[in-house]
């Protein structure tokens, strides 16, 4: 598979390696009442979509940037890639 | 008499012969032959036997779909099984045996299997070989497992290397027949980056099998200018011998080049074969189809052989099988080859077409409306029964039979991606389906189109397209004129009606029977049809065999073809030797080696060296008169501990973390406090997983407000890294932290023992005071050594001693060990290894490895309380869960032998003294251990339930692995030095 | 109809004009007791047992395409018992068991064949760790044995003992391990489920459930609607996109798991060995094509192939330990999908969703498991108790933190 990484180009997926579901950029808030639940779902449960999926890969083997991949996961066709630390601050993550 | 079956002409070059052996007897080729076609020449018709009935087998094929001319080719440890003789270029001292024969190619002894055939049905296995049940392995498996298998594997280590290869384009063409040839010229002068690759060591695909004129003039002049021209061009890269073998994600394709196979060894310091991957923007299939056979009775003998396929042996290589051959086809092509026989003086028994309203192309007789009923000749074909219109009988002598029941396209690279097939009632076979979406096309015969001139057309029209599509305009180019024959046919799948069976996959012995039996007993689909009777997996896979058992089954089902599925293939095209896919790493060089800064040094100590990941470490080093490496590692330690040890510790991960919010960041990542951790100081970490299991431990040294350096283990400095990098990009975007690794930039030496401050204190600049005073146990400070080099200090212990570490850049490494042990000569300073660090770590009852296994937490490693609850750490919340702190959850604890003579093991399981062995009463196991020197007995540390409750107590320590049995006690797992007084000191 | 030797010999002399379909081909009844979603190993055997161990009746698998079609055909056909876990190793222990008597049981050679397998050791802090599971395994019942290096050289001499990048220093041998033909598998049981009146349905697929007030009555299907008084669904690869159908979010990921096969080849490997070094593990098949396979690609995929890395990855530990299969030729590759759980280990539980039950998790141990897969989903569907070897197997480990990880890799699916 080849990665179009927003900074670097065209990648081999090899020099990447793999995470999962990008919502686990969504760690949730540890003062929350129900924390534990929370954690939970965020860390055991996936959506594990046959299609769109958005997910983690690290550029391992390059500039050592995450990124979030957009793939299909029945076609593994691409369709975009963003750094994650964007996506982290447009959601609004920040310290 | 030599070469008896050759003919005139063909695109050999006889002059140069090349001599050969087959079975031990030598023949004579020439230089542009195959095995198979240098055999042919040679009359040699009978090459090998099929898988199950050891039927005997010729050629069938003249290409890499051959199912039935296997031979072991090469000798020793060169020897390849199962090598298709009809790809095997030919070459001077090529030696060759037959396979899956025994004694003797002509008397096969298991040929018997063919007299109880009625037995061996498809799937008979599976029905009996039940009783009595340990007969299975031990009478009825080794039996099959003996009679099955084709060739065998020399056992000895090849001995040839492969290379691997990446290749860019903007156009991959597969095959370098008309259609790839057009398009490549049209590409190529389009400007766009090409690479053409065929399977064949000539490129022109059908075109050299064939007797078509182009222009008027032979094909060949044709193709040898197409070739002279996209040689001349920079943008063009032309591979024969190449086979592309698969489809990938993203236009990436594996094609392997047999860069030596053509040669009896590879040239000095050339690989046998190259793995090439190919980065291509677009992609034109243009690979051509394959004949396919007609099942009839006694269809498999020596001597039988697909039309299309004598036309290549008899125009190409100008050999033939017999002088007076028969043809039975339900399509032109067999027309087609009767006309070049004819040509090449060949006489034409019959050609044998069952279209009842089918004419004579030329000058030989012609039996329409009939089918070939049987056939007679046990190591080689002497005569056929044809069933004529009328329903007559004739009996036809002819010592080969050339067959086409069609052509299939060949589609398998559309289906790589699960790409499916459509039906073409037209050509009665199926063509590429959707193939856009991956960029691929198709032209040629490959999507169906098979005369010589749609083929041209195609591939220059196709190039167009694929190229128009990277923005890029080619033009139209001038194609030389051609045949337009599309060809007329009638499907004809099985003569049926005649006695004996009629093969469908000829090298595993699947007949139409089988097909019969397997609709009859419910496997109808296809999927079921290829695993019950075994169809179409062999080393062909099937690409001889599928359409027709396919077209069998729709016809007991009912169905239409389509509607009875489809067949559809997987990579590789063809076989690649899985020493292709490894390519370079074999042996040592498996994986990368990393050698620390010292390594040299260590080397001229004669230390004994271990694997640690891909690190290379000491892990002693033995003196003279030490005979056993205990005695080394006992050495060490107590050296170490009545003195002073130096170890490089370099392959402990570094980290390098500076910005205004690092101490928040690191707050963060580590489950106890370090927002406050102050400037000159060291503080143990311990990580977690977001699980709340232990991910890591290790140090991290504050060296400036902003500015700190973590250690993590040696394992996981990977790992750590990348999670630091996780949770700096994706979960704090926000805060100010810059991360880089630094393991191997800073040399590292642990420098412990009673004397390590006094060696230190001669190489550490003058200016530095590193008393204890000044430099306390978890100081860490920048210095400079050696009169002005930069270096790091670190007050911290792993052996339990006053002890230090030390790192300079890693260039000063291999100095700085030297250095360290001139200026410790006084003291006896004493290098030691893996082991002394691990023995001594176990002393202290440090955890490492072995604990830190991914399933303990900080609770088993008796840190519970360094979990901080007033702060948000990765790791934190999850390990409140309630599984992780059970009442009598497992406790690290300290283990001793009661007899101080017995050996305590890793690995074995503690049980309470009365308890029986078992599972259920499994108390908890040995993580660690080893023979503590200073103690003078064997030690080990552990996790056991309600752990620290029980000290004092005794218990059973069984390995029954090992044999082992030991009564150990519970005990602290700081055997050493409880109190910590040595790092203080 | 009953197989044997007798009755092959009595067919080949009349022409194999008696032998019968192995399994019928019936038209899906308005309900069932229990219906079966996935006609795998796993659903098969479940259905099986339920019939013969559980004595239910009315009892349906279907089954979206053909049976045993999934990874129950497409792996690298695998038994053994070598588990560390109190979780996990009774239950292996069970499943082997079940395999050591399967073919009488059932009626069908799946060529069980005991040949061993040989899980090789390269480092001290190995050896250490699979002291630990050998002794597990022998205080679980279990079979297992360490082999010195020398035993090792005499059973497997082309293993690369000379110049290895990570030297073999011994193995944990389970001598009852050993291989299956896997297709038989399904069938046996399919035949042997047929036999005992249980419905198969193939080219049926289930398109929702059908769930009123908590209560799941039966399923939507291309065939129509299938009612039931329980459901139960054993369909692997594809557990996420039909749990999601129920409305569930399961703690699994779907991976693909390539898998190869050399050409046949005169008998080379008596057991099935395992690379500690690398990944790589292979065995012979009584064809004589060398099986083996590797480590998953590594991203979640639902399209049963993968790519080249995988392939050259798996080839490099099989050079770097049996250097002499380099010209062997690798025939076939293919993919299956994991159902990749969150600790590794499988899930045989009810569903907060009464009536509707859920078997799946496998990760690529799931062949192994097929008899006590069965087995124990059979009795759970049948008594709402899980079976007392499949206690640990619950939805609930991971929020009550109970996590079953024989590898020690947390909550990252493609590191089990």
């Amino acid at each position: 598979m080849i990665i179009n990484h927003p900074l670097l180009g065209p990648r081999d997926a090899q020099e990447f390696t793999y995470l999962g579901d990008a919502n686990l950029i969504n760690r949730p808030d540890w003062q929350a009442e129900d924390a534990v639940d929370q954690f939970h779902e965020y860390l055991y449960q996936r959506d594990n979509p046959a299609g769109k999926h958005r997910e983690l890969w690290y550029h391992e083997a390059g500039d050592r940037s995450w990124l979030v991949v957009t793939r299909d996961t029945l076609t593994h066709e691409i369709t975009g890639v963003e750094l994650a630390r964007d996506v982290a601050l447009k959601s609004g993550r920040g310290k | 008499m030599t070469q008896t079956m050759r003919l005139g002409g063909g695109m050999i070059d006889r002059s140069k012969p090349l001599n050969f052996r087959f079975d031990g007897k030598s023949y004579q080729g020439f230089d542009g032959d195959t095995l198979a076609s240098a055999l042919m020449a040679n009359d040699v018709r009978l090459i090998g036997r099929s898988f199950k009935y050891h039927r005997p087998r010729g050629v069938l094929t003249a290409g890499s779909d051959e199912p039935n001319a296997l031979v072991e080719l090469r000798e020793g440890a060169r020897r390849e099984p199962n090598s298709r003789a009809t790809v095997a270029e030919l070459f001077d001292g090529l030696v060759a045996q037959s396979q899956n024969r025994w004694p003797s190619l002509s008397f096969d002894a298991l040929a018997i299997n063919d007299r109880f055939s009625n037995f061996l049905t498809a799937g008979f296995y599976y029905k009996t070989f039940m009783w009595p049940a340990a007969f299975w392995e031990k009478l009825y498996e080794p039996i099959i497992r003996r009679a099955a298998g084709l060739g065998s594997l020399s056992l000895a280590e090849d001995p040839d290397s492969y290379d691997k290869g990446f290749l860019h384009c903007d156009l991959l063409i597969i095959g370098a027949g008309p259609a790839g040839l057009s398009a490549a010229l049209t590409a190529a002068r389009a400007g766009a980056e090409i690479i053409l690759a065929d399977e064949d060591f000539r490129l022109g695909g059908r075109l050299n099998s064939e007797t078509h004129p182009l222009d008027d003039a032979p094909a060949s002049d044709w193709i040898n200018a197409s070739i002279a021209e996209l040689e001349s061009l920079p943008n063009v890269r032309l591979m024969p011998r190449t086979t592309v073998i698969g489809a990938f994600d993203h236009g990436i394709f594996g094609a392997v080049e047999r860069v030596s196979d053509h040669l009896l060894t590879p040239p000095e310091g050339k690989p046998r074969q190259t793995l090439w991957r190919i980065y291509t923007k677009r992609s034109l299939l243009a690979a051509g189809a394959a004949e396919r056979p007609i099942a009839f009775p006694n269809n498999d003998r020596p001597g039988i052989l697909l039309a299309g396929a004598l036309q290549s042996y008899v125009n190409r290589w100008a050999a033939t099988p017999a002088r007076r051959i028969a043809v039975f086809t339900n399509n032109d092509t067999g027309h087609r080859t009767a006309l070049d026989l004819i040509a090449k003086g060949i006489e034409i028994a019959a050609v044998i077409d069952p279209r009842p309203d089918v004419t004579r192309t030329g000058d030989y007789p012609l039996l329409a409306g009939a089918v070939v009923s049987n056939t007679a000749g046990r190591l080689g074909l002497k005569s056929i029964e044809v069933r004529l219109a009328s329903g007559e009988m004739r009996r036809l002598e002819c010592q080969a039979l050339a067959v086409s029941g069609g052509w299939n396209p060949n589609v398998h690279m559309t289906c790589h991606k699960r790409g499916l097939p459509v039906w073409d009632e037209g050509i009665a076979a199926f063509v590429p389906g959707e193939t856009g979406a991956q960029g691929m096309f198709v032209a040629g015969a490959a999507e169906g189109r098979f005369s010589t001139a749609d083929a041209l057309t195609r591939g220059m029209e196709q190039a167009i397209v694929a190229l128009g599509e990277l923005d890029r305009k080619a033009h139209t180019i001038a194609l030389p004129k051609a045949e337009n024959d599309t060809g007329s046919i009638t499907p004809c799948w099985q003569v049926k009606g005649g006695k004996g069976r009629a093969w469908l996959d000829f090298q595993n012995d699947v007949t139409t029977k089988d097909v019969k039996l397997a609709h009859q007993e419910g496997f109808r689909s296809v999927e079921h049809l290829k695993r019950y009777t075994t169809l179409g997996m062999a080393t062909d896979q099937g690409k001889t065999a599928n359409m027709g058992a396919l077209a069998i089954m729709a016809e007991l089902a009912g169905k239409s073809i389509p509607e009875t599925g489809t067949t559809i293939y997987r990579p590789p095209y063809t076989p690649v030797a899985i020493a292709a896919f490894a390519g370079r790493s074999r042996g040592t060089d498996f994986r990368p080696t990393r050698l620390t800064p010292s390594h040299q040094w260590a080397v001229e100590q004669g230390a004994v060296f271990v694997e640690t990941g891909n690190w290379l470490r000491a892990q002693w080093f033995p003196r003279p008169g030490e005979t056993d490496w205990r005695q080394s590692v006992d050495r060490e330690v107590l050296a170490t501990r009545r003195s002073v040890g130096i170890c490089d510790v370099t392959t402990l991960g570094k980290i390098d973390i500076q910005g205004s919010d690092a101490a928040t960041f690191i707050n963060k990542v580590y489950a106890n406090g370090f927002a406050k951790l102050p400037v000159g100081k060291t503080r143990y970490g311990l990580m977690l997983r977001e699980d709340g299991i232990v991910m890591d431990d290790g140090t991290t040294a504050r060296l400036a407000e902003d500015h700190f350096v973590m250690t993590t283990t040696t394992a996981n400095a990977v790992s750590v890294y990348r999670h630091l990098e996780f949770a700096r990009q994706c979960l704090w975007p926000g805060l100010d932290v810059q991360l880089i690794s630094t393991t191997e930039a800073w040399a590292q030496f642990a420098v412990a023992g009673p004397n390590s401050r006094k060696l230190l204190e001669k190489i550490v600049d003058k200016n530095f005071d590193i008393s204890n005073e000044a430099f306390p146990f978890m100081a860490c400070g920048e210095i400079t050594v050696c009169g002005g080099l930069r270096a790091r200090l670190f007050r911290i212990s792993f052996s339990g001693e006053l002890a230090f570490e030390i790192a300079v850049p890693s260039r000063y490494g291999d100095a700085l060990i030297r250095q360290l042990m001139q200026a410790g000569e006084e003291f006896e300073a004493t290098p030691y290894g893996t082991e002394a660090l691990g023995v001594m770590r176990i002393e202290k009852g440090h955890a490492a490895g072995n604990e830190l296994n991914g399933t303990t937490t900080a609770l088993n490693l008796g840190m519970a309380r360094m979990v901080s609850k007033t702060k948000d750490s990765i790791g934190s919340t999850l390990s409140e869960r309630e599984g992780l702190n059970q009442p009598d959850a497992l406790m690290q604890v300290g283990l001793r032998p009661l007899d101080k003579s017995r050996k305590v093991t890793a690995g074995a399981h503690l049980m309470v003294r009365t308890a029986a062995a078992n599972a259920k009463n499994d108390q908890g196991y040995i993580t660690s251990a080893c023979y503590s020197p200073n103690l003078g007995h064997s030690i080990g540390i552990g996790f056991l339930k309600n752990g620290a409750e029980r000290k004092g107590e005794i218990l059973r320590a069984v390995s029954p692995l090992t044999n082992l049995e030991i009564e150990v006690e519970v005990v602290s797992a700081h055997f050493i030095d409880p109190e910590g007084k040595r790092l203080h000191a | 109809m009953s197989y044997s030797g007798w009755r092959v010999i009595k067919e080949a002399l009349s022409g194999h004009k008696g032998w019968k379909p192995a399994w019928r081909d019936p038209v899906p009844a308005s309900d069932y007791d229990f219906v079966i979603i996935g006609g795998g190993g796993h659903g098969l055997a479940t259905a099986y047992y339920l019939a013969r161990e559980y004595r239910a009746k009315r009892i349906a698998v279907i089954e979206k395409g053909w049976i045993g079609g999934g990874n129950v055909g497409r792996n690298t056909t695998i038994i053994r018992s070598n588990y560390l876990l109190d979780g996990n190793e009774p239950f292996y222990e069970f499943s082997l068991k079940l395999w050591e008597g399967l073919e009488q049981d059932f009626n069908y050679n799946a060529m069980v064949s005991q040949r061993g397998i040989l899980n090789l050791i390269h480092s001290d802090a190995q050896r250490d760790a699979f002291t630990r599971r050998g002794n597990a395994m022998i205080l679980n019942g279990a079979d297992a044995e360490m082999l010195s290096v020398e035993q090792i050289r005499q059973r497997y001499p082309f293993l690369n003992f000379n110049n290895a990048r990570f030297p073999i220093k011994g193995g944990l041998a389970q001598h009852r391990g050993g291989t299956v033909r896997h297709d038989a598998v399904a069938w046996g049981y399919a035949r042997g489920a047929d036999r005992l009146g249980v419905d198969i349905i193939q080219n049926c697929e289930v398109t929702g459930f059908r769930i009123k007030g908590g209560i799941c009555s039966g399923v939507e299907t291309t065939r129509g609607f299938i009612g039931a008084k329980k459901v139960g669904c054993a369909v692997a690869g594809s557990s996420g996109r039909l749990m999601a159908q129920a409305g569930m979010r399961l703690p699994i990921e779907s991976h693909v798991l390539q898998a190869f096969v050399t050409e046949g080849l005169k008998p080379v490997l008596p057991g099935v060995v395992t690379f500690g070094a690398g990944h790589f593990y292979v065995s012979q098949s009584d064809k004589g094509g060398l099986v083996f396979g590797g480590d998953l690609d590594g991203y979640n995929s639902y399209a049963q192939r993968g790519n080249l890395p995988t392939v050259e990855d798996v080839c490099e530990g099989g050079m770097a330990l049996m250097p002499a299969i380099g010209r062997a030729r690798l025939l076939r590759m293919w993919g299956g999908i994991m159902d990749m759980s969150m600790d590794g280990s499988p899930i045989i539980d009810k569903t907060h969703i009464d009536g509707l039950y859920f078997n799946g998790g496998w990760c690529y141990g799931g062949f192994k498991a097929t008899p006590a897969s069965g087995w124990c989903f059979a009795h759970l569907l049948a008594t709402d108790k899980p079976h007392e070897v499949a206690t640990a197997y619950r939805f609930d480990r991971f929020k009550r933190g109970y996590m079953i990880d024989e590898k020690g890799q947390g909550a990252q699916p493609n590191l089990h």
